[in-house]
């Protein structure tokens, strides 16, 4: 079946079989291979995407499902002229990665947090609550709750 | 995953005559169950009918003594509701603690209901609130329609399309998650209405059940320490690698005192 997704603000076309899922679609056909599958089994969050603004599992979604829909990946997250967005430079500062498998889909989560409580002093309970479907194997949730916290403070426009 | 035909439905007519052609057909709501479980081959369906299509079926809506809530409407937006966190608290918290945002996202109050996982949270409040499930052939009160282990009182291709919550007077859920799935190794979810007391309890038998011994002595004097003494046996509860029988006998006590303190 031919479907059309809007990813990363573009219109992509393709042909896939309906049991092909989302993240299927955008790693091995559209070759965006910034979002990662950690465990396929919808628990670790590393294919954190975000669909019409809401973020979601790519493992767990069929490409199918996708069709007509809006689809923003973690290669969509970065400024037009290829500097980092706030959230990413704040991962880099604050050493909120240490293999970095689990990055993308946790940038993308973080992003989601922040959009959840916009205006809002996002405490550190609240992260590590909200950060519930993602894991990180290297165990580094220090640095990546401290990434957070900081990131969501500079796109609020804060220090 | 084995091969399927996938329909994007455009009605609820349309879903069901899609439903009644198919070999084996299955309906797809928030898939956050059904696509791991076509993922592990446990099941086979020949044609997948999405219900993300329809329009209706989402939404949130509070008049004066009841809740309505669209079969498609997703847990994050019920645990969000400004609505619903006044109206009936407990709902907004329980659909809070399930699973996880991403999941939260996607999974649906149909869906969960319809599967009735015996460890899912939606079950408790459906059947503690004595809710009305509304499908595409007639209104099905809480009471009936959670029938055993995965198995509701739905006819074969029947839709849920709203479920109807009577706002009580007060009300609470608590429960024990699994620390790793957040699902109910057992949960109590107390509502105090006009018409006496509802417990249910979730995680703990092979489907929701209400706990009527608890709910006589909660009758006469709604307390914690009327339930101290009462004891669930564990025959008939669920046991696994996550915990015995006993073990979620004992729980059950726990968690209907936390919530029944919780509702003050």
């Amino acid at each position: 079946m031919n479907i059309s997704v809007t990813i990363n603000g573009k219109q992509h076309s393709g042909e896939v079989e309906p049991r092909t899922l989302l993240v299927e679609f955008l790693r091995y056909q559209l070759g965006l291979t910034g979002t990662h599958v950690g465990c396929d089994t919808s628990q670790c969050g590393a294919c954190t995407v975000h669909m019409n603004g809401k973020s979601i599992k790519a493992c767990t979604l069929l490409a199918a499902q996708a069709d007509g829909q809006d689809v923003t990946t973690i290669e969509g997250v970065a400024n037009a002229d290829d500097t980092l967005h706030p959230m990413q430079e704040a991962f880099r500062d604050h050493h909120g990665l240490q293999c970095g498998f689990c990055t993308p889909g946790m940038i993308m989560s973080a992003l989601a947090i922040v959009d959840r409580h916009k205006g809002e002093d996002i405490s550190e309970e609240t992260i590590r609550d909200e950060l519930e479907g993602n894991l990180c194997r290297c165990t580094g949730y220090h640095g990546i709750v401290k990434a957070i916290a900081a990131g969501a403070k500079a796109m609020q426009g804060g220090a | 995953m084995y091969a399927f035909e996938y329909r994007k439905a455009s009605s609820l007519d349309d879903a069901q005559s899609a439903f009644k052609s198919a070999d084996d057909g299955t309906y797809l709501a928030g898939g956050m169950t059904l696509i791991p479980t076509l993922k592990q081959r446990l099941a086979m369906p020949s044609e997948v009918i999405d219900l993300g299509g329809i329009d209706g079926l989402r939404g949130i809506s509070v008049d004066g003594s009841t809740v309505t809530v669209g079969a498609m409407t997703c847990h994050a937006d019920v645990a969000a509701s400004a609505d619903v966190k006044k109206a009936i608290p407990a709902l907004a918290h329980l659909a809070s603690l399930i699973g996880d945002p991403q999941v939260r996202n996607r999974g649906t109050l149909g869906g969960s209901i319809a599967n009735n996982d015996p460890a899912a949270d939606y079950p408790g409040a459906v059947l503690g609130l004595g809710a009305t499930i509304h499908t595409t052939a007639r209104e099905i009160a809480a009471d009936d329609f959670f029938t055993g282990m995965f198995e509701t009182a739905l006819d074969e291709g029947e839709l849920i399309t709203k479920v109807v919550f009577p706002i009580p007077e007060k009300v609470a859920y608590q429960k024990f998650p699994n620390p790793a799935s957040r699902y109910s190794v057992a949960g109590a979810f107390v509502a105090k209405t006009a018409d006496g007391v509802r417990v249910a309890i979730t995680g703990a038998g092979p489907t929701v059940f209400r706990a009527t011994e608890m709910e006589k002595a909660l009758d006469g004097s709604f307390s914690p320490d009327v339930i101290a003494g009462i004891s669930i046996p564990a025959d008939g509860l669920n046991a696994d690698l996550h915990a015995s029988a006993e073990y979620r006998a004992h729980l059950i006590g726990v968690m209907a005192k936390r919530a029944v303190t919780a509702c003050a």
